[in-house]
């Protein structure tokens, strides 16, 4: 391990968590302007965590230990995860201690926990987010894994730098299985970041909402770390998907800090475009009923796992 | 030496065990002394099963028993791996049942120490025995004395029920395990294992040998459709016996599977594997979606056992095909995978019993929907079985996590499986393991968080206690072992690898070198290491608290939780058990027999209840009931009472018999 791997890791991990909520700001604008919305400024994301960070915590009587430390598990995974996914670089020393299973593992342990703590409570809206985050996560974790699954039998590694390195290797011809899982993995970041189709992240109405119902007892630091990790969430899964489906203009191994510093406004312009289709999805798309959500997600599940057949059939 | 010494530990569980008859009224006497050496005794199993793994395989013949059928003894590294198992969990389970037993409940605690240790030395025969004859005499007897702990508490009739249908269903898996040694010893008539494995057999015997052995063990271990005792018997004993039956029982049956497999009959066809692997995944599958709709702590606990029986075996069918292709590096991952998870699912599940077991103990209630908010009155129990309710739902860096990502990287190199047909398959069976695996995260919250979450939901959860000292000692030796078996993998890997090498004449080895490094994959580079992930976590974690609270600042209010401007909101407002199994219920719909009866709008009194219950045990096990009591009616037509007639028929038995021989 260099000390330059060292330093560009933690490159890597300032860069994600700083501009995380930039790209969660850029959304809402996108998404304010296609609306015929006036935008809020793309600032907005930071100026609401800090005014959360000075204000006074509440806490409910009840809530016990694990409610208090689970904003800051929930938020200290979604910044591990986002060390071993390759935004910048390519190899970066964390990745071999961490492969793809077990960043899916990571995204687990931050529902987990999660939901978890919205049960803490006991209020009748934190238990039912709970259930239906849970819901949602069985079917969405499995879908991941195997949209992974295909990419890593395709570069014969689990790691996901590995992954992206071998992938961006190959000539720029679409596999028919990648379009399958590709479709998959749009879908998974759908229902994961609570956006719509599955849930609306502009909302509190109770019959709609997940993620939110979760957070109704959050306030204060605690309330900005969650949503800084929501944040955080947003851009690993952005992050991902460019890793496994657009890996190109990553820093290579041994690139040396202007390798890095090259690959900062590609991974602009990908945010960029990204954030705005997200938007436009959103836009063009209506809010589905909780239990269509199952077979939303299911249809995410068998396109991946059609992905992986259609690739041992074709061999492509 | 190695060999006798485990032997001796063995006997010592059996003395310990007669010791209790001594003074069976007395709880000081038999908890607070024999339990206790009990779970010594396990320590140093587990202790000389490690140090075992080095030495090569030791053969012992004790002359005990019938004169020409001594008892042949064994200890090689497979034995190693559960001698291990059984010495780790029983240690926790044997320290938490020295503080559990009490005063009054059903069998009198001298005679439950007998039983207990009975099991326990058992279990430990079964693990060493080397010949038909002392294997079947260790599996008797685990049977048995388990018999007697699933019905302690003899005097309610479901109970009485439950043992039954475990007794039956043990003793139809064990006349399929004597008839397949039956098959193996292939017309020789030499009982001993040496024999066996000497033993040329047509591939069809084979085959029929295979089949009973999947059978008669798959009895054991709960695999579907074999499984229905599993969910009866297990929550009916008491805690600390569920504890050794899901944790320990169950991997004997599994270590029988692969002893028979692997090492007696040697020969391997793939479809076997391919059969193992379906019932396996059928299993995990069906397992865990019914426990995610269970009510009773226990019997969710149960069916997350089948859950986990199915993913074990899920790995042994993937040895078989990758052993039988002839792809053996990628047998020895598998293999390893399995080994692993059977060591993972011996302590975390040994804990999550436990932990009910307290819960059980403080509260009187088995039913999740009485239970509620304990984290606050049995902060100890909650802590350490959220350890064990983290692992078992394969979060990094547990346990759980690393059999899982064993098992999930040796599905990866399927499409190098050189039978197309068998190759579309495999990915199916790893996107089955996935599913399932994320269900037992969903399991996992519904448990932990119905019973130590939230608000109480009965008035009298207030008096609730928290786990005495030697409690607390047995969950703690329990989740330290999730925590050190999550954090040491490739030590433990070093170990497992004997057993690899034993069984499949390869071993994994590891090619990354480092101690802290996990990467066991053949080809390509994929690797895991634990500490430099928690070491991560941690410090990212505290970076995070120690810049919020100085560059903002620590205060707290507490309030009453935000009721919507609802004034009246209560504890039954709280997601319930049923509720949660809601989802399960309407995506998995057509797996559940289900009987609902819903409130009519006009309803003074609305009650609203469902019933979820198991179409195999009404598809099959009913009908199949219903044709042995028919056929037990026509039997009983020749049973008239009367010595004359019975005379008769001895006549009739004579001539025949003497008709055949002359």
């Amino acid at each position: 391990v260099s000390t330059l791997g060292i330093l560009a890791q933690a490159l890597e991990i300032i860069a994600a968590v700083l501009a995380a909520p930039l790209l969660l700001g850029w959304v809402n604008q996108c998404r304010a302007w296609l609306q015929n919305r006036s935008a809020p400024s793309l600032l907005q994301p930071y100026r609401m965590i800090r005014k959360l960070f000075h204000k006074d915590a509440v806490l409910a009587e009840n809530a016990s230990t694990l409610f208090r430390a689970a904003p800051y598990v929930v938020f200290g995974t979604m910044v591990v995860a986002a060390a071993i996914i390759p935004s910048m670089a390519i190899r970066l020393p964390l990745s071999i201690a961490a492969d793809s299973i077990a960043l899916v593992g990571l995204f687990a342990t931050a529902r987990m926990f999660l939901a978890l703590a919205a049960m803490d409570v006991g209020t009748a809206f934190g238990s039912m987010g709970a259930r239906r985050e849970m819901m949602i996560g069985f079917l969405a974790e499995p879908a991941l894994l195997m949209v992974i699954f295909l990419a890593a039998m395709i570069s014969h590694t689990t790691a996901l730098g590995g992954i992206a390195e071998s992938l961006s290797g190959q000539q720029l011809a679409l596999y028919p299985s990648a379009a399958f899982t590709a479709v998959a993995f749009l879908l998974v970041l759908l229902a994961e970041n609570a956006r719509i189709p599955v849930d609306n992240p502009a909302t509190h109405l109770e019959l709609t909402m997940i993620h939110e119902a979760m957070l109704l007892e959050y306030s204060a630091r605690h309330l900005a770390l969650m949503e800084w990790a929501a944040a955080l969430k947003l851009f690993n899964y952005a992050c991902i998907g460019f890793a496994l489906f657009v890996p190109w203009g990553l820093a290579a191994e041994g690139a040396g800090p202007m390798g890095l510093v090259a690959s900062i406004p590609v991974l602009g312009l990908k945010l960029l475009v990204a954030g705005a289709a997200l938007a436009l999805l959103e836009t063009v798309s209506a809010k589905l009923r909780v239990f269509r959500a199952s077979e939303f997600l299911a249809t995410a599940f068998l396109l991946a796992v059609l992905g992986v057949l259609v690739h041992l059939l074709l061999g492509a | 030496m190695n060999l006798s010494f485990c032997l001796v530990l063995l006997a010592a569980w059996g003395a310990i065990g007669i010791a209790g008859l001594v003074r069976a009224q007395s709880i000081e006497y038999v908890g607070r002394l024999l339990f206790p050496l009990g779970a010594l005794v396990g320590v140093l199993l587990a202790a000389a099963a490690v140090a075992g793994f080095a030495l090569p395989p030791e053969q012992l013949v004790l002359p005990l028993g019938l004169p020409d059928l001594p008892i042949h003894l064994r200890r090689d590294a497979l034995a190693c791996v559960f001698l291990l198992l059984l010495g780790i969990a029983s240690a926790g389970v044997s320290l938490f049942a020295a503080g559990y037993f009490r005063k009054g409940e059903g069998t009198p605690p001298g005679l439950l120490c007998l039983q207990y240790h009975w099991f326990l030395a058992g279990m430990g025969l079964v693990l060493l025995a080397d010949d038909a004859y002392s294997f079947m005499i260790g599996w008797e007897t685990m049977a048995i004395a388990s018999y007697f702990l699933v019905v302690s508490q003899h005097r309610l009739p479901e109970i009485r029920r439950a043992g039954f249908l475990y007794f039956l269903m043990a003793h139809l898996g064990a006349v399929c395990i004597l008839l397949s040694f039956g098959v193996l010893q292939g017309g020789g008539w030499q009982l001993t294992f040496d024999a066996m494995r000497a033993t040329q057999l047509t591939p069809s015997m084979a085959s029929l040998a295979f089949l009973l052995a999947l059978t008669g063990f798959g009895a054991k271990a709960g695999l579907v459709p074999l499984h229905v005792w599993l969910p009866e018997a297990h929550p009916a004993a008491p805690s600390p016996v569920s504890a050794l039956m899901s944790g320990v029982m169950l991997k004997t049956a599994v270590y029988g599977i692969l002893r028979v497999t692997f090492d007696l009959i040697g020969d391997l066809q793939w479809w076997w594997g391919l059969v193992a692997l379906a019932l396996g995944l059928f299993s995990a599958f069906y397992g865990v979606i019914f426990a995610a709709v269970q009510t009773d702590m226990k019997r969710l606990l149960a069916w997350s056992s089948i859950e986990n029986v199915g993913i074990i075996f899920t790995g042994f069918g993937l040895t078989i095909v990758f052993q039988a292709l002839g792809m053996d590096a990628f047998a020895a991952l598998a293999l390893i995978a399995t080994l692993y998870h059977c060591l993972n699912h011996a302590v975390m599940k040994s804990l999550l019993f436990l932990g009910t077991g307290a819960v059980l103990h403080a509260t009187g209630h088995r039913n999740l929907g009485r239970l509620g908010g304990l984290i606050h009155r049995m902060p100890w129990v909650a802590w350490l079985t959220l350890v064990g309710v983290l692992a078992i739902a394969g979060l990094p860096p547990l346990n759980g996590f690393v059999s899982e990502w064993l098992l999930l990287q040796s599905f990866l190199f399927t499409d190098t499986v050189p039978r197309p047909f068998v190759n579309m398959l495999l990915p199916v069976g790893a996107a089955v393991v996935a599913l399932c695996a994320a269900l037992s995260g969903y399991v996992m919250v519904k448990f932990f968080g119905v019973i130590f979450l939230g608000q109480p939901r009965e008035a009298a959860l207030a008096d609730a206690h928290d786990a005495n000292f030697l409690q607390r000692l047995g969950l703690a030796w329990l989740a330290a072992a999730c925590i050190l078996l999550g954090l040491l993998p490739v030590q433990v890997i070093g170990l497992l690898d004997a057993a690899c090498s034993g069984l499949l004449g390869v071993t994994l080895g590891q090619r990354a070198g480092h101690w802290w490094l996990l990467a066991p994959t053949p080809i390509g580079a994929a690797s895991y290491g634990p500490f430099a992930f928690l070491a991560v976590a941690a410090l990212v974690i505290g970076a995070t608290l120690w810049a919020v609270s100085r560059r903002y600042h620590r205060r707290v209010r507490r309030g009453p939780a935000w009721d919507c401007g609802f004034v009246r909101l209560d504890s039954r407002m709280q997601d319930t058990a049923e509720g949660f199994g809601q989802p399960i219920r309407h995506i998995f719909e057509g797996f559940f027999a289900m009987q609902r009866e819903l409130p009519a709008p006009e309803d003074m009194a609305p009650r609203y209840r469902v019933a979820v219950g198991d179409h195999i045990w009404r598809y099959a096990y009913e009908p199949l009931g219903a044709l042995v009591s028919r056929v037990a009616d026509l039997v009983a037509g020749l049973q008239r009472g009367r010595i004359a007639t019975y005379l008769l028929f001895s006549f009739v038995t004579l001539l025949v018999l003497l008709a055949l021989v002359l």
